[in-house]
């Protein structure tokens, strides 16, 4: 069984490397990359730990053919801050305490930041939408949500 | 098992590769649960680069949608408004955003909520055979081969289709069940009705005796009532983790009764 | 909001401390912003080979062959485990705590009694590999009937699921077969209560479902050692049981954890690292073995589901005179935590409540279901929920309001408990004030003007006047010394070829009639402070039950 070469823009950088037949997104990015920010939680599509971004749309890297994104332009929570530059979203959950175990979190990120990227300002509701496919097993979602919210410099309630 | 994955141009090479052995790739949030863990059952993957399968185009009293048009793209389009309701309850976004309307075709129990609609609107399905409604492909999709398309008719009055589904977790969750009513009216009568139910069996199905009871009459109370009370005839719940049969037994008339009230009511 | 009520917890806080009460911010939440945190999962291995288990599909059967040549000869396969590549291949984890009796293998030779339960282990370049392989490991079982339900498993002629208990429950101190509460005598105070109210309750098991699966990565090191990554909750557990397992020297295992993607008690008793260990061993590569969600939910050891019998005797006033308990945890087909779980909820018997007179009985039972383990609030959970039914159960029969019931039978400070130890930091009548004022329930004023630390001890302090002991589910055969000194031999200890124990001394001729059962005295009015004790507590050990001190 041959290797197939898979070439994709992954948070701005141009990377190549070989995929096996039938290997996952998830797997390809993690151990074909190096970018360990993505997490296997289910490899059912259910859990949401392994939430990219692509060409700008939140997918589970689970259950995408990695050669498929031959081409595309990847981000992950690997690539979220610009350089020692946190993003908005990660001083949030910072200071929100919107992880415990942080197994959920780069999933979140994304999630969150596909939402922030094109509704700058969204409600409670539009963001508990944008986290649905998201599980987390500590925070009961609550500080998440108030992360979020306070990310995009609303009042959260409190 | 040790997959070979083959991308074709067109759709009518694709469809020439399907076999047995092949599993077709759309949006993969079913075909890549599958190679995850091992499946055994095909060793071909395929693909197509088509840009047919992506396009989405109105055909006069119509929309003629490609097979691998994603949920979210059904809800991006002012089009198709009336099933924006339902594409928005597949799922979460991430679903949304990779699954399709083809690969619903073929999702299995209790999955299936596009296709439910579909049913009830009556939408056929094109394959390399030739056009049929989706009453006629569920019945057989196993051996359907390559879908390209899907023929959506558009409602004369948008709210003559109303849409329920049931599910433990909100926002996202699988269906306990769902419902789909299409009640197109002449003259305040109900003429030519479908109502479809998921989760309620092998795959969506019509609620066959709803339908006798709603056609000809005029929406209210008591015709509502009446199609209550046969909600269950045509359909075959099964027991799953969501819920047992029983209850979904117990409940369907009581959703089915939701829904149209709330139809009668806009 | 949290609130601090200082008016009714004064001394709880020493108000010097500057973190507490204040927002910060969590030790390791950079790591978990920017991915950069340290899962098992999130080391890098050049060559790493990937494990898969062959995992038995009947609840209960016994094993006659597994052929593992067409495996072997897949693509990428570099080994197949079965159980005879395990140095010791049974084990319980408490053993590190000398409490149980080895009886899990990690690979199971003969029989398998839940279903999941791994038969093999396939080693493979890739996933992929392994998961094809492992469809090709051919086992040959004959199935055996299998019993699901606690009370069934202890009836006579139930299948036996686990033969180091053969009558399907833990022996408890290695002579009882359930761990026994006696305090005051329970049938004489039923048989004097104004009312005597049974429930029954129960609990189905609760997955803990953490976001990442269990999982280790194992690799040789330098100097004949292996580093060892895994998402354990108990770095120690696991480093002994693999030691134990793997016969290895504990200073030859470089454990690294601590960077755990959840677990909630699902990750205490992990066998992973012993089998990724086994395969770096014997491999000489790095190894990867971990569950994936299905896995994770089907073997996954969840929290056990119990079933609790309550009887509580009660007169008109209210005054709950005396508990009795029949539970069984089911512990599925092993040990693992279940008989611990119980040992800490009989010391919570009976609740948070002053009663004079407690029983319990509680089953540790094997039936042919996932092994069962940890889990949030740990051998708690049920009991508190039978009981907190109950208590509203109770409420009803004396036309009583149900939090006044709470306040009224509440222990209070220097109150002796059931498991012989005084009470202190009580505040469950404080507790139910607040929830009373806060869901606008109104209470009577005796309610009102209870507090914990008032009226407690004195009488209320001292040891029932006489206890009521008992023989019955006496077990013979079981060594109730070193569990794990008879482990210590590859082979599960015969019941038969133990000591018989000889049963403890009953009561002397003289003391034969008990004293009637005493109400415990309601509190009384004037404040006091708590009394010493008449009798002297005995001091409660988790492990071996109760010591004079
Ligand atoms: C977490 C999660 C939640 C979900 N929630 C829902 C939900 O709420 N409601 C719901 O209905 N579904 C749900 N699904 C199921 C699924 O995502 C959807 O049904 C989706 O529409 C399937 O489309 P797909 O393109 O991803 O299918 P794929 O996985 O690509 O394909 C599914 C099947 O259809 C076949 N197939 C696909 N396209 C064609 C074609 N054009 N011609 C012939 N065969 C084809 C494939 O070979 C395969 O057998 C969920 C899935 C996940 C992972």
């Amino acid at each position: 069984m041959g290797k197939t070469p898979v070439t994709l823009t992954l948070n701005k950088a141009e990377r190549a490397g070989f995929t096996d037949p039938g290997e996952n997104l998830l797997n390809f990015l993690r151990r074909g990359l190096g970018d360990l920010s993505p997490k296997y939680g289910c490899g059912q599509g259910t859990c949401g730990a392994c939430t990219v971004l692509i060409d700008g749309e939140p997918q589970l890297s689970c259950l995408v053919l990695a050669e498929t994104v031959s081409g595309k332009t990847v981000n992950t929570t690997g690539g979220l801050a610009d350089g020692a530059q946190l993003h908005a979203l990660q001083t949030a959950f910072m200071d929100g305490f919107a992880a415990q175990c942080g197994y959920c979190t780069p999933g979140m990120l994304m999630a969150a930041k596909a939402l922030l990227d094109r509704n700058p300002r969204p409600s409670r509701d539009e963001i508990a939408e944008a986290i649905s496919g998201n599980l987390c097993r500590c925070t009961g979602y609550a500080p998440i949500i108030d992360a979020i919210l306070a990310a995009t410099g609303q009042q959260v309630q409190g | 098992m040790a997959f070979t994955i083959e991308t074709y141009a067109t759709t009518a090479e694709a469809a020439r590769a399907m076999g047995a052995d092949a599993r077709f790739l759309a949006g993969g949030t079913l075909v890549m649960r599958d190679v995850n863990a091992g499946d055994q059952s095909f060793t071909r993957i395929i693909r197509s680069t088509d840009p047919a399968l992506t396009a989405i185009r109105g055909t006069g009293d119509g929309i003629s949608v490609g097979a691998c048009v994603t949920l979210h793209q059904i809800v991006a389009n002012p089009d198709l408004a009336f099933l924006a309701p339902v594409a928005r309850q597949v799922g979460g976004p991430q679903v949304r955003n990779m699954g399709t309307v083809g690969g619903n075709l073929f999702a299995p129990h209790p999955y299936g909520d596009f296709t439910v609609a579909l049913l009830a609107i009556g939408a056929k399905v094109t394959t390399a055979q030739g056009q049929k409604p989706v009453d006629d492909f569920l019945r057989d999709r196993d051996r359907s081969g390559l879908v390209t398309e899907i023929l959506i008719p558009r409602p004369r009055d948008p709210g003559s289709f109303g849409w329920h589904k049931v599910s433990r977790t909100k926002p996202k969750g699988a269906s306990v069940m769902s419902i789909a009513a299409y009640l197109p009216r002449e003259g305040g009568r109900i003429r030519n009705v479908r109502i479809a139910f998921g989760a309620m069996g092998g795959h969506p199905l019509r609620a066959t005796g709803a339908e006798r009871a709603l056609e000809g009459q005029s929406l209210d109370a008591s015709t509502i009532a009446r199609a209550a009370a046969v909600t269950l005839e045509g359909l075959s719940p099964p027991t799953d983790p969501l819920a047992s049969e029983w209850y979904r037994r117990e409940v369907a008339a009581v959703h089915l009764t939701r829904l149209l009230t709330r139809m009668e009511r806009s | 909001m949290i609130e601090f009520r200082k008016d009714l917890f004064a001394d709880e806080r020493d108000d010097t401390l500057n973190e507490v009460g204040k927002p910060t911010r969590r030790q390791d939440i950079l790591g978990h912003v920017t991915g950069r945190s340290p899962y098992f999962d999130d080391h890098l291995f050049d060559g790493l080979l990937h494990m898969r288990a062959v995992r038995s599909p009947h609840h209960h059967a016994r094993i006659r062959r597994i052929d593992t040549a067409e495996a072997e000869r897949m693509p990428g396969v570099v080994r197949v485990l079965t159980g005879k590549d395990v140095p010791q291949n049974l084990n319980t984890l408490l053993s590190l705590l000398d409490f149980g009796i080895d009886d899990e293998p990690l690979l199971s030779t003969d029989k398998v009694a839940y279903r999941g339960e791994p038969v093999a282990c396939v080693i493979a370049a890739t996933e992929l590999q392994a998961r094809d392989a492992v469809a090709k490991v051919r086992v040959d079982y004959e199935e055996l009937p299998a019993v699901f339900d606690v009370e069934e498993a202890l009836k006579p002629g139930a299948p036996t699921v686990n033969p180091v208990y053969p009558k399907n429950a833990f022996v408890y101190h290695g002579r009882y077969d359930h761990q026994k509460l006696r305090f005051g005598d329970v049938d004489a105070a039923l048989a004097q209560a104004d009312h005597v109210v049974e429930g029954r309750y129960q609990m189905s098991p609760i997955e803990q479902a953490p976001m990442e699966t269990c999982g280790a990565i194992a690799a040789p090191e330098q100097n004949d050692r292996y580093v060892c990554y895994t998402s354990t909750q108990a770095l120690f557990f696991s480093l002994g049981t693999a030691a134990k397992m793997l016969k290895m020297g504990s200073n030859r295992l470089h454990f690294i954890g601590g960077t755990v993607g959840g677990g909630f008690g699902g990750k205490v008793d992990s066998l992973h690292e012993p089998m990724a260990i086994l395969g770096a061993s014997l491999t000489g590569r790095p190894c990867k073995f971990a569950w994936d969600r299905e896995e994770e939910m089907q073997v996954g050891a969840p929290r056990g589901a119990e079933r609790w019998y309550l009887t509580d005797g009660v007169m008109n006033d209210g005054r709950i005179v005396a508990r009795k308990f029949t539970g069984y945890f089911d512990s599925g087909a092993y040990t693992r935590l279940s008989s611990y779980a119980i040992i800490k909820g009989v010391g919570h018997l009976p609740g948070p409540y002053t009663i004079p007179n407690v029983h319990a009985d509680v089953y540790c039972v094997f039936t042919n279901r996932t092994p069962a383990t940890a889990m949030r609030g740990f051998g708690i959970t049920g009991v508190d929920f039978a009981i907190e039914a109950h208590m509203d159960k109770v409420a009803e029969v004396v036309g009583m309001n149900p939090i006044d019931l709470r306040i009224l039978n509440a222990y209070r400070d220097g109150d002796m408990k059931a498991h012989r130890r005084l009470a202190k930091n009580t505040a469950l009548i404080e507790c139910c004030q607040v929830a009373a004022q806060k869901a606008g329930w109104s209470i009577a004023p005796s309610s009102q003007a209870a507090a914990s630390m008032k009226d407690g001890g004195g009488a209320r302090a001292a040891l029932p006047a006489h206890t009521v002991t008992d023989q019955k589910g006496l077990v013979e055969g079981f060594d109730s010394g070193s569990y794990a000194k008879k482990a210590g031999a590859s082979a599960p200890p015969s019941p038969s070829s133990a000591q018989p124990n000889r049963p403890t001394p009953t009561p002397t001729p003289g003391q034969a009639a008990p004293a009637p059962a005493q109400a415990r005295p309601a509190p009384q009015t004037a404040a006091s402070s708590p009394d010493q004790p008449r009798n002297k507590p005995n001091r409660f050990s988790s492990l071996s039950g109760f010591r004079r001190r």
